[in-house]
């Protein structure tokens, strides 16, 4: 599975990241390296493998549907927005997304 | 009375607790050796006004005769720590001018006990990199040099502010966090003790996320009884964690010197790499030989997967941080992009302009193995070898209690010699990957110079939350290799 520059220019947009065109060619040798590398991954047997996405063997712990104290509860919008690049009375501010 | 940084942790505790010296005194003097050691780079921000705050705090508790188990010691934070109202950057443009309105868990932990922040500490961006090479404030450079040579070589990566700081003395102790290897690998290259802990044993709330799954935060410690303090403090449940493990943390400074008569030390063949220098190979031998004496049964084990752990993470972390990095989108915090059209080019231009390059090529790698069409090939295979890896731990600890390796390929490398090539970095983590795949704890210790005169370091791993263990190893190991040499003082 080899990667040209259209995968790249679709995957960098999926990504949300703008790459340059002259970039495309150099980033799509570059995962191809790194991929190539990986693919001796086809080597392992993996029938009947249970696909493993934590190492932690606990069931997800549920607390009570109550507001919390502290960082994790509600009621503080202007600590919420107070690192934004952009906000307005408490709001995030972007630019258009409905016309 | 010696000069405070001189003192280890818990030697500067206990002269706290005596009073043959204040947390003023101990905070100035590290603070006089920060600002003399600005061609390290280890520090992004430097909080003085702040720790002299915490240590004047710390001075009338001591006074008092209380305070906690790190009353009046001054530490380092890596700067994938949130904290409160202090700059937080994760060594990334992208997170330019964010000041946290809340405290991680590890270091309110710390700070409970009564610990000084002097300040935050140089890392890989986003903790990804074995070099400190990829950050936005530039490398880390290591305090050790080769004999005759000026070179400036790689403090490891990704905590190489954490790594040089405790190996050039400009802090008691520091946090670390270690992903595939980002504690260990850095300690062995400077001559320092770092402790990756069980996955669970320490809260990741408030630790900047780049693998959910692998990410542990830990402790760098000029030794192994300093190590064991630093982590009692940071571990603990957190229900603000779903992945935290809510079982008591012991105490692991207690279990330093314990027998380790009857304890049984795998040594996996497969540790045994092409192209690994000599030295390695016999320091490993020398560790075997140590623990041999201590009382240990050493068994030879086999891990034959070994060689597919870091294939496996460069699918599993690069997904991981793909979907974790999503939030970077210049709309809640750092970095925005000046020009942009619409929403779209706004997000697209921001990222482009925030990441690093090696950054922006992880979450390519991750979005692509995730991507429609591939992630049966790539990302759900990548998870079974995972649990097959995972697997073959459970069968080696089954039979032994401690798994003796070297802690890193090589000593500490040039800066530059191999960002052209990512997957020679990535070969950095070989020993180190495969405890974060399969959750277990592992640390590195000092044990040994090559022939230029750098520092090399033994892996232990143990098995999960069998910690205790772990440490009573670490200080067979220390006290068999009775490592004590520091590097020269060049930068000051």
């Amino acid at each position: 599975m080899s990667i040209d520059k259209d995968t790249v220019r679709k995957v960098a947009h999926l990504a949300r990241i703008a790459e340059p065109e002259e970039r495309l060619e150099p980033l799509a040798a570059e995962l191809n390296g790194i991929l190539g590398w990986i693919e001796q991954l086809n080597e392992v047997d993996i029938e009947g493998v249970e696909a493993m996405a934590s190492t932690v063997d606990v069931q997800l712990p549920m607390r009570d549907d109550v507001l919390q104290d502290g960082p994790t509860g509600g009621g503080q919008p202007e600590n919420v927005t107070a690192n934004a690049p952009k906000s307005e009375d408490n709001f995030f501010v972007v630019p258009k997304v409905v016309e | 009375m010696t000069n405070p940084t001189e003192l280890s942790l818990t030697e500067l505790r206990d002269a706290l607790k005596k009073k043959e010296v204040t947390s003023l005194e101990a905070t100035d003097a590290y603070l006089a050796r920060i600002e003399k050691a600005g061609d390290l780079n280890a520090f992004i921000t430097v909080t003085a006004d702040k720790a002299r705050e915490m240590a004047k705090a710390s001075d009338e508790k001591l006074g008092r005769g209380e305070g906690g188990a790190l009353e009046g010691v001054p530490l380092g934070i890596k700067d994938l720590f949130c904290t409160e109202e202090t700059l937080t950057t994760a060594g990334s443009h992208i997170l330019d001018g964010f000041e946290p309105k809340y405290e991680s868990t590890v270091t309110s932990n710390l700070w409970r006990d009564g610990a000084v922040m002097l300040g935050k500490l140089n890392m890989d961006e986003f903790a990804m990199g074995s070099s400190n090479e990829t950050s936005f404030y530039g490398p880390v450079v290591n305090p050790w040099r080769a004999e005759g040579s000026d070179a400036k070589l790689t403090p490891g990566g990704s905590s190489g502010g954490s790594s040089a700081s405790v190996a050039a003395r400009l802090c008691a102790g520091a946090t670390a966090t270690d992903t595939g290897g980002s504690i260990r690998q850095p300690a062995s290259l400077t001559a320092t003790v770092g402790v990756k802990p069980t996955y669970g044993r320490v809260s990741r709330w408030g630790v900047v996320a780049f693998a959910s799954s692998l990410d542990q935060a830990g402790p760098l410690a000029r030794d192994v009884r300093d190590a064991a303090v630093m982590l009692k403090s940071m571990a603990g449940h957190d229900p603000k964690d779903s992945t935290s493990v809510d079982r008591p943390v012991p105490d692991y400074e207690a279990a330093l010197g314990g027998s380790l008569k009857g304890l049984k030390v795998g040594v996996p063949k497969e540790y045994r790499i092409d192209g690994m220098p000599a030295e390695i190979e016999q320091l490993w031998q020398s560790g075997v030989d140590w623990m041999k004496d201590a009382g240990c049964e050493i068994v030879d084990i086999s891990l034959p997967l070994t060689k597919y752990a870091l294939p496996v993470y460069y699918i599993v972390a690069p997904a991981e941080a793909s979907s974790n990095l999503a939030r970077y989108d210049g709309v809640k915090y750092g970095h925005r992009a000046k020009d942009y059209d619409d929403i779209l080019s706004m997000y697209e231009n921001t990222r482009a302009e925030g990441f690093g390059d090696e950054v922006k090529r992880r979450i390519l790698v991750g979005t692509y193995v995730l991507s429609a069409g591939y992630y049966d090939a790539y990302y759900l295979r990548a998870q079974k070898v995972r649990k097959r890896i995972f697997d073959e731990f459970v069968e080696a600890f089954s039979k032994v209690d401690l798994i003796l390796t070297p802690s890193a390929p090589s000593a500490a490398f040039e800066l530059g010699a191999k960002m052209n090539d990512p997957v020679q970095m990535y070969l950095n983590d070989v020993f180190t990957v495969t405890a974060n795949l399969a959750g277990l704890p592992g640390a590195s210790v000092p044990a040994g110079l090559d022939k230029d005169g750098l520092p090399l370091g033994l892996q232990l791993l143990a098995k999960p939350f069998d910690e205790e263990t772990m440490f009573k190893g670490m200080h067979a190991l220390e006290q068999a290799a009775g490592f004590d040499v520091t590097p020269e003082e060049w930068w000051a």
